[in-house]
């Protein structure tokens, strides 16, 4: 028999290519929105079970991320933002992607059953569905609505919050999901009129390239409206008391305001986008300050 | 492989194996704290 070739032995990924495939500033994001609606939410949570509903929150988001970039490799290579993950590099196997992101996924939705209540756990492995199959898979590459869908991925967080201390689902914590599910499309689409080049490269139907520039700009004003009525129901419908509501106003306000500039004018040539880069950057802000005035009100007045 | 290529194999592999088993006692120490807090 002949002795086979040595088979070419592949260098094993470093764990901290693992740990970048979980997007770990998003789920920076999302465990403090997701923190918020845990400490927003009425009653209270043995500290262990709370702290336990948070890290499940953050492995499914990583999870998630994980099947995003599995399934997003090949558009990944060809934006300069993206080229330098593991998965484009071939730092790491495909496959080792796939596996990785199903089994956060499944631990996640696991631990949170058993240890917190399998209401939160199947809102979990929802928004985790949502996000990997829903919006990467089907309709990220179809429609210019993409962002406005994928808001729905990253509103869950408070949600599952909330739910992990209720054990169900009322308004106030629609409302937060509402809010957050608003805000995405302005914030994201600011960023994309200053990066649009990229996403038309790979073909992602961004609304800056399919449905304009001008068109984008209206919508962004648009939906800063709509969030500045949404953020302000929380405290009309007496959910939460005057700290959120003046706070909200306060931020909300601020928000549109930032937004009128971007509507309102056209980039020109080798233009700095300077009111679109600041719209980002204060709508980071935004939702930050947002949920921390929700939790500072709850805990100051109930 | 190299002997260069080799050491770095080992090295991967072997910080592959310190973050699973400070995850996996992660867990353990997560379980325990949540059994407790069960049964409170």
């Amino acid at each position: 028999m002949d002795a086979p070739a040595a088979p070419a032995v592949r260098m094993p990924a470093e764990w901290r290519d693992f740990f970048a495939l979980t997007k770990p500033r998003v789920i920076s994001l999302v465990v403090f929105t997701g923190l918020c609606g845990l400490l927003a939410a009425p009653g209270s949570i043995n500290p262990v079970l709370g702290f336990t509903a948070i890290l499940c929150i953050a492995l499914g988001a990583g999870g998630a991320a994980a099947l995003n970039q599995w399934w997003e490799a090949d558009l990944d290579k060809g934006m300069k933002r993206t080229a330098r993950r593991p998965l484009p590099m071939g730092r790491l196997g495909k496959d080792d992607a796939r596996d990785f992101g199903v089994l956060l996924s499944a631990v996640s939705v696991g631990i949170m059953g058993l240890a917190v209540g399998w209401l939160a756990a199947a809102i979990l492995a929802l928004s985790i569905f949502y996000y990997a199959v829903i919006y990467t898979i089907w309709l990220k590459p179809r429609t210019p609505q993409n962002i406005v869908i994928g808001g729905g991925a990253g509103a869950f967080p408070p949600l599952i919050g909330w739910v992990a201390v209720t054990g169900d689902v009322t308004l106030m914590p629609v409302l937060l999901f509402a809010i957050i599910f608003i805000w995405t499309p302005p914030h994201f689409w600011a960023l994309a009129l200053f990066v649009q080049t990229d996403y038309a490269k790979v073909g992602i139907p961004m609304m800056p390239v399919v449905a304009g520039e001008k068109s984008t700009r209206r919508q962004i004003f648009g939906y800063s409206i709509a969030l500045l009525l949404v953020s302000l129901l929380p405290w009309a419908i007496g959910g939460t008391g005057t700290i959120y509501g003046i706070a909200a106003l306060a931020l909300s306000g601020t928000f549109v305001a930032l937004a009128v500039p971007v509507a309102t004018r056209m980039a020109a040539a080798e233009d700095a986008m300077k009111p679109e880069k600041r719209l980002f950057a204060y709508s980071v802000f935004y939702l930050f300050a947002l949920f921390a005035a929700l939790v500072a009100d709850r805990l100051i007045l109930a | 492989m190299t002997p260069e290529e080799e050491a770095e194999f080992v090295r991967r592999r072997k910080s592959r194996n310190v973050v699973l088993g400070l995850v996996l006692g992660g867990f353990v120490v997560l379980f325990y704290f949540i059994t407790i807090a069960k049964m409170l």
